[in-house]
């Protein structure tokens, strides 16, 4: 089923999306026109497919649960954010935090993410095919997140549990962060990421592993200087 | 929050368009900044012609054409709602003088190329009321504006002008811009309102008229200029973007071999010719990018 921006508002599509009514074997549709619109495809919470044919704006597929989307192109701020569950695929370039406080699900970008990507992520896994930009996994609590490419300044700055898998350079470090080796069940997290991402998932080995050196967890009496 | 626009047409047939394009670009920013609007719009000069852009407040615009005719010879007047543009041969030197000698005039820039439009209200009738649509040219910037360093006024509104043919739209606010101020104005720079972009303005024209490029100039604001900022600058050859090394302030950049467009969301330039083909991206945090300079 097409839905067309250009004739429909965002708020009609929206709504009939959120609503979609599971007695119907309707769970297929194509968004046209997006043009750049915020909040497509926002709060979905049944397992539909969408796919949007074009450029998005900010927070696409935000708070998404269940439903599987598909942006054939590039996204704005926030993509995925706070998500619950479902797969996210943008296939072209991802702007600033995306997946965003997730709690879950899966986000794929093909190309490439601006900074923060993956700031606060709670559980979402994220693959990112291209590079990630500055403060990427900011605190990033629980979950994964893959970059194909390079990341910028202050990777993982004061991450907790999350763990990030990287092929490329890596500018800087943040707080914090510090290379980890890759035990069974690392490997085994990644190959699974890797493939669900359309990835070979022989390049595992290509990857290093980073995640917390857990010394901001508690109080030390050296840095008392500081605060 | 604020939206930034520009557009450099690589292609001439897209110049008598340049209005109708850069038209829908502001409207589709208005919710990004409904409180003021603005834009300079770049043309192809004319031999030994200067341009003056101003805005009269409570002046009645014919006694005051009557005043200039008289004292500028040549001048040619266009009127469009609340400001006037000059046409003349008669240099700045001179021009400036005469303009400053009027209370409620406010010169909002000038140059061989330039002609810039400001005022208070939504983007989309401060379009409509300056009839950007008719207009023609090589490249133009625009800005939306939500007030946050001064008030509500033309004067507070974007493009800032501060020195021939040059032109700043701003998104973001500046920390150092009193001290900045102080250090311009020492310098010589005039600097007329409290508006932080201004600043910014003023020093990028310390920077030209000491003989550096709009690119070299921008890159050692990078270091001078603090606070949050996605910068687009024009000047008589073309444009330039730049964003602090933080990069909050959002930037898309869409370029086509007829056109670049910037804007600081892609809804802006949805409607640009082929715009489906263009190479979009992001401007890099900390870098410099110029077209035609």
């Amino acid at each position: 089923m097409k839905l067309n921006l250009k004739k429909e508002t965002l708020r009609n599509v929206n709504e009939f999306l959120q609503n979609v009514d599971l007695k119907s074997n309707n769970r297929s549709f194509k968004i046209t026109n997006p043009d750049g619109n915020h909040a497509i495809c926002a709060g979905l919470k049944e397992e539909i497919e969408v796919t949007i044919d074009g450029h998005a704006g900010y927070y696409c597929a935000g708070m998404n649960m269940n439903a599987d989307i598909i942006i054939n192109g590039n996204v704005g701020t926030g993509v995925g954010e706070n998500m619950m569950s479902g797969t996210v695929h943008v296939k072209g370039n991802a702007s600033q935090s995306a997946g965003a406080t997730a709690h879950g699900g899966t986000l794929i970008i093909d190309g490439n993410t601006s900074s923060r990507c993956g700031i606060s992520m709670k559980g979402i896994d994220i693959i990112v095919k291209g590079s990630v930009g500055h403060m990427s996994a900011f605190m990033a609590q629980s979950g994964n997140l893959v970059i194909c490419g390079d990341a910028g300044d202050a990777l993982g700055d004061s991450i907790y549990e999350a763990k990030i898998f990287i092929i490329g350079k890596v500018k800087s470090l943040g707080a914090d962060c510090e290379e980890k080796k890759m035990n069974e069940k690392d490997k085994k997290i990644l190959k699974s990421l890797l493939k669900k991402a359309g990835i070979n998932e022989k390049t595992f080995s290509n990857f290093k592993m980073y995640g917390s050196a857990r010394k901001l967890y508690n109080f030390n009496i050296d840095n008392v200087s500081e605060y | 929050m604020c939206g930034i626009v520009g557009i450099y047409l690589k292609n001439k047939k897209y110049h008598k368009d340049l209005g109708k394009l850069l038209t829908v670009m502001m409207n589709n920013m208005a919710t990004r900044g409904p409180d003021s609007a603005g834009f300079a719009i770049y043309s192809p000069e004319k031999k030994k012609k200067f341009k003056y852009s101003v805005c009269f407040q409570k002046n009645d615009s014919k006694s005051f054409k009557k005043i200039i005719s008289k004292e500028i010879k040549d001048a040619k007047i266009k009127v469009i709602s609340d400001h006037l543009v000059i046409e003349t041969s008669s240099h700045p030197s001179k021009v400036l003088n005469i303009i400053k000698n009027f209370e409620d005039l406010n010169l909002v820039g000038y140059g061989n190329s330039i002609e810039i439009f400001k005022q208070v209200g939504n983007p989309k009738d401060v379009v409509k009321e300056f009839s950007l649509e008719k207009f023609s040219g090589t490249h133009a910037i625009g800005h939306t504006r939500m007030a946050t360093e001064s008030a509500i006024t033309t004067d507070g509104s974007h493009p800032y002008s501060t020195g021939e043919d040059e032109c700043l739209v701003h998104n973001g606010s500046l920390s150092n811009h009193n001290n900045l101020r102080r250090t311009l104005k020492k310098r010589g720079v005039e600097i007329k309102s409290q508006n932080d972009t201004e600043v910014a303005a003023g020093y990028i024209s310390d920077g030209l008229s000491n003989k550096k490029s709009l690119k070299e100039t921008l890159i050692e604001g990078l270091k001078d200029l603090d606070g949050f900022y996605t910068f687009i600058s024009g000047t008589k050859k073309g444009m330039a973007i730049v964003r602090d090394e933080i990069a909050c302030k959002p930037a898309v950049v869409a370029e086509t071999k007829d056109y670049v467009a910037i804007a600081s969301e892609f809804q802006a330039m949805a409607h640009l010719p082929n715009v489906n083909k263009a190479k979009i991206f992001e401007p890099e945090p900390g870098l410099v990018y110029s077209w035609g300079e």
